[in-house]
């Protein structure tokens, strides 16, 4: 058994993004309508000539008949697929998976939830029974991933203020670029004292440690790379799609010590052999990484190779992740500032390498690397949390590899 | 020989101070504290707690051939609270579970039918005292459990008390009473019943004692118990025992347990009693009730692993009013916004009850790897289906990582939450209880207890929790195994 991928076989033609927020006046329909309305027009196609869709959602919605309905769509394949965070991702690899594979040639993949309706604070999540025993409890995500952060720290000497420093930087670099982005929900930077002190919601973090709690949906169109250049001049190609379940074991092994996602290891090794990459930090244009809260992306720094183990933490305070950086990382606000609807998130992530890679984004968030010469970008998508966890890892280019 | 084999106190670690009741309400000051079950504890998971503190010798647990619940404060009614006691002990689905619940005399009910009982029997006291807020039974109250193994005469278990007398007088007397639902028991003015007491407590002792052969001047340790504080003064002074023979109640650190409370003062004397003493405990309530008993030489080694002395020396630092009013229900707070947790489903929890209640891990057979929750899957070799048993509750571990989580739903946020390294391997996420933030940390060591961790569409919920191992308590229970 292998894994083959499916480097250059099938490209991303269209895309569209919502605007990330509290969209009180709007519904899950009404945000997934406008993501995909945007995706057709992008591409200069219509619904009818879509053959397929894989839809993801966590929690606004279940069935293929959440998007059918919507969209009054006349009786085509929809799947409704979910991975909790990595949801976005999840429907985009299957979407080209189906293309690849010659079932279908134009398939679409579409994220969207409605978080702010529960009014709940932070994710809710759902009622699933699980075991049912209920013996886990519940912790809640900040929780969870905060969990990291003494772990990093005690790991490689920190003390709690530099620790705290250096995810207090992470988060204003992110608020940064959000600044940046029309589509974001949070537009504003955000002093570095202010995120410090700002009120503690689990362990380490304060709520600027946490990614924005927003409704939003995002789409994308796929189709053969060699069909690519009928719909755009500037086709994003997937180079790689890596995907693992972990066997959720960080939980029980104390072997694990809470300083890496080997989940994310996995994938990303996986996604750097299929598009053929060896040197990350070097080769790639830009990075969307899962910063749900400011630890995760510390630690995701190592274990996507952008850093050394243990010297994460220097690079984020030297700037190297910054917008202007030699990686910039998250240049749209990350989750943190652009927010995190769950099940678009992937495909928003997505929405920005694109936008980067065809030299589109806003000229204050533009990166530098892509008019340097750099033509690929990854994105990187986990759910659930330290110890046991889903990543997604992809990498897509601009161009096609001779 | 008949007589007492085993026991076991649990003294809530919170205590509440009663100056700060009077400083809050302006009432007259009070002195001392009262001990306070923590806001996951309730009279089921104090009576395990109590049970495993009596139950640390090897073998003992699989010698018990019933067990009775006693309790005025039952966390359920129609269904038993003695089986999650009894699953939480892994004892032998044979042994029969009952509770005794309702009427605070059903703990000297409980200890008069372990005496009595043809096979070994273990009686729990357990009791959680709640009044209105600034009234004596608030004040003067207190929780706890206290847990006996009555038995020995069958299976030559070493008798660390002989059971020389017993005898019990009932009286249908309306002293103290309570409707079901309501939240607080009403008194009749309290010199009412002092001389009936002293007259009923009289009856028995002389019974217990022309029974036994004795004097009064033989006991050497009069323990007097009951709700009714001026007639358990009276019976002290007009017991005809020694002066010195008169031990303290512990109202003053620990409060008033009553369902629990006869159990607890004489938990409290068996943990410093010398071989060859007579105890007298007199119970009053409905009634009044005498045990007599002698303790043997066998008693020093084998006294319960955690003193309650020692309990009550490692309390809290006293817990604001206001938290406490929290806890039980008399000051309805603003709830976070978070989902309602959810109630365990019956299905599961039934098909997990070793490891729910008895937290029953899993070793592999193939590799050796310890795992908590039990899987059929190893997640070291991924061997299936070849899993053994691994009791877990007496393994204490090491934090290996920790955070503070302010948005979750608990009754007292911040909600502590350790992941846990066990002695000897294997590791599980859990609640971190008794406890203050500073407790969670990387490196310290704790020790895990049964708890409720919350109560949900009408359905408690019962696990295990962490708690930090403290010096004053600091005792290795010795029993790992059944």
């Amino acid at each position: 058994m292998s894994s083959h991928g499916i480097r250059d076989r099938v490209a991303i033609v269209g895309m569209g993004c919502t605007p990330f927020g509290e969209h009180w006046t709007r519904s899950a329909d009404d945000l997934l309508v406008d993501a995909v309305g945007d995706a057709v027009t992008s591409a200069g196609v219509t619904l009818d000539d879509i053959d397929a869709f894989w839809f993801g959602t966590q929690a606004s919605g279940v069935s293929g008949l959440t998007l059918s309905r919507a969209l009054r769509l006349p009786c085509k394949p929809v799947t409704r697929v979910e991975n909790m965070c990595a949801t976005g991702s999840e429907a985009l690899r299957n979407a080209c998976y189906a293309v690849a594979s010659g079932a279908y040639d134009v398939a679409m993949a579409v994220g969207v939830e409605k978080l702010k309706d529960s009014g709940m604070s932070g994710l809710s999540g759902t009622a699933i029974p699980g075991a049912g025993d209920d013996s886990r409890g519940e912790i809640t995500a900040p929780a969870n991933f905060s969990l990291l952060a003494p772990a990093y720290a005690a790991k490689y000497g920190l003390s709690d203020e530099e620790m705290k420093d250096v995810i207090t930087r992470i988060a204003w670099k992110n608020h940064v670029n959000g600044a940046r982005n029309p589509r974001a929900q949070f537009r504003k930077e955000v002093p570095l004292e202010r995120i410090r002190s700002a009120p503690i919601i689990a362990g380490m973090l304060g709520v600027f440690d946490c990614s924005g709690v927003s409704d939003g949906s995002a789409a994308a169109i796929v189709v053969r790379a060699e069909d690519a250049y009928k719909y755009t001049d500037k086709p994003v190609f997937v180079k790689a799609l890596s995907f693992v379940a972990g066997p959720a074991d960080g939980l029980l092994d104390p072997q694990y010590d809470f300083t890496t996602f080997p989940e994310v290891v996995a994938s990303a090794q996986e996604a750097y052999r299929q598009a053929g990459i060896t040197d990350p930090r070097a080769e790639l244009a830009l990075a969307e990484v899962h910063d749900c809260f400011t630890p995760t992306e510390l630690v995701l720094m190592e274990d996507l190779g952008f850093a050394e183990r243990g010297q994460a933490w220097k690079d984020v305070s030297s700037g190297a992740f910054d917008l202007d950086g030699s990686l910039p990382v998250n240049p749209d606000g990350g989750l943190k500032a652009f927010g995190h609807p769950i099940g678009a998130s992937g495909l928003r992530m997505m929405f920005e390498a694109w936008l980067q890679l065809r030299g589109e984004a806003p000229p204050e968030r533009t990166v530098k690397s892509v008019a340097e010469g750099r033509s690929l970008a990854l994105t990187h998508n986990l759910g659930g949390g330290p110890g046991e966890c889903v990543s997604f890892v992809s990498v897509v280019g601009s161009e096609l590899t001779d | 020989m008949p007589g007492l084999i085993a026991y076991g106190a649990h003294v809530p670690y919170h205590r509440l101070a009663r100056a700060d009741v009077a400083a809050t309400l302006g009432t007259p000051p009070g002195r001392g504290t009262r001990a306070v079950a923590g806001y996951d504890e309730d009279t089921t998971s104090m009576a395990v707690e109590a049970a495993r503190a009596a139950l640390t010798r090897d073998g003992l647990r699989s010698r018990v051939g019933q067990l009775f619940l006693a309790t005025a404060a039952p966390a359920y009614l129609d269904k038993t609270n003695a089986t999650a006691v009894h699953a939480a002990l892994r004892l032998d689905e044979h042994v029969l579970a009952v509770d005794m619940a309702g009427s605070v005399r059903s703990g000297l009910g409980a200890l008069v039918t372990a005496a009595r009982s043809a096979v070994p029997t273990l009686a729990v006291l357990s009791d959680l005292r709640t009044g209105l807020p600034g009234g004596n039974d608030e004040i003067a109250g207190g929780d706890g459990a206290a847990a006996f193994v009555f038995g020995g005469h069958r299976n030559g278990a070493p008798v660390i008390a002989e059971l020389l007398a017993h005898d019990t007088v009932s009286d249908e007397i309306l002293e103290r009473w309570r409707l079901p639902g309501a939240r607080t028991s009403r008194v009749w003015e309290e010199r009412f019943a002092e001389d009936i007491y002293v007259s009923l407590a009289d009856k028995a002792l002389s019974a217990a004692l022309d029974q036994a052969g004795l004097d009064r001047a033989a006991i050497d340790h009069l323990v007097v118990s009951g709700l009714h504080a001026r007639a358990c003064t009276a019976v002290r002074r007009a017991a005809g025992a020694r002066p010195e023979a008169v031990t303290p109640d512990l109202t003053a650190t620990i409060g008033n347990a009553g369902t629990a409370q006869p159990g607890l003062l004489l938990a409290d004397v068996l943990d410093r009693a010398a071989p060859g003493e007579t105890i007298a405990l007199v119970v009053l309530g409905d009634g009044a009730g005498v045990l007599l008993l002698r303790t043997t030489d066998a008693l020093p080694a084998h006294r319960a692993a955690r003193p309650v002395a020692a309990q009550i020396a490692a309390g809290s630092a006293p817990m604001p009013y206001a938290t406490y009013l929290t806890w039980r229900g008399l000051l309805d707070r603003e709830p976070p916004r978070r989902p309602d947790p959810e109630p365990p489903y019956a299905p599961p929890a039934h098909r997990r009850t070793a490891w729910k209640y008895g937290f029953v891990a899993a070793r592999c057979e193939k590799c050796g790897t310890r795992q908590l929750p039990p899987d059929r899957v190893c997640a070291s070799c991924r061997s299936v289906d070849a899993m053994t048993d691994e009791p877990m509750e007496q393994v204490r571990g090491t934090v290996a990582t920790f955070t503070v989580d302010r948005l979750a739903h608990t009754p007292s946020p911040p909600m502590l939450v350790v992941v846990v390294d066990y002695d000897g391997g294997g590791r599980f996420r859990c609640q971190l209880t008794d406890a203050t933030e500073a407790d969670a940390v990387i490196g310290a060591r704790v020790e895990m207890t049964f708890r409720r961790t919350v109560t949900a569409a009408g359905v408690h919920n019962y696990f295990w929790k962490a708690r930090p191992v403290r010096p004053a308590e600091n005792v290795e229970g010795g029993e790992t195994a059944v």
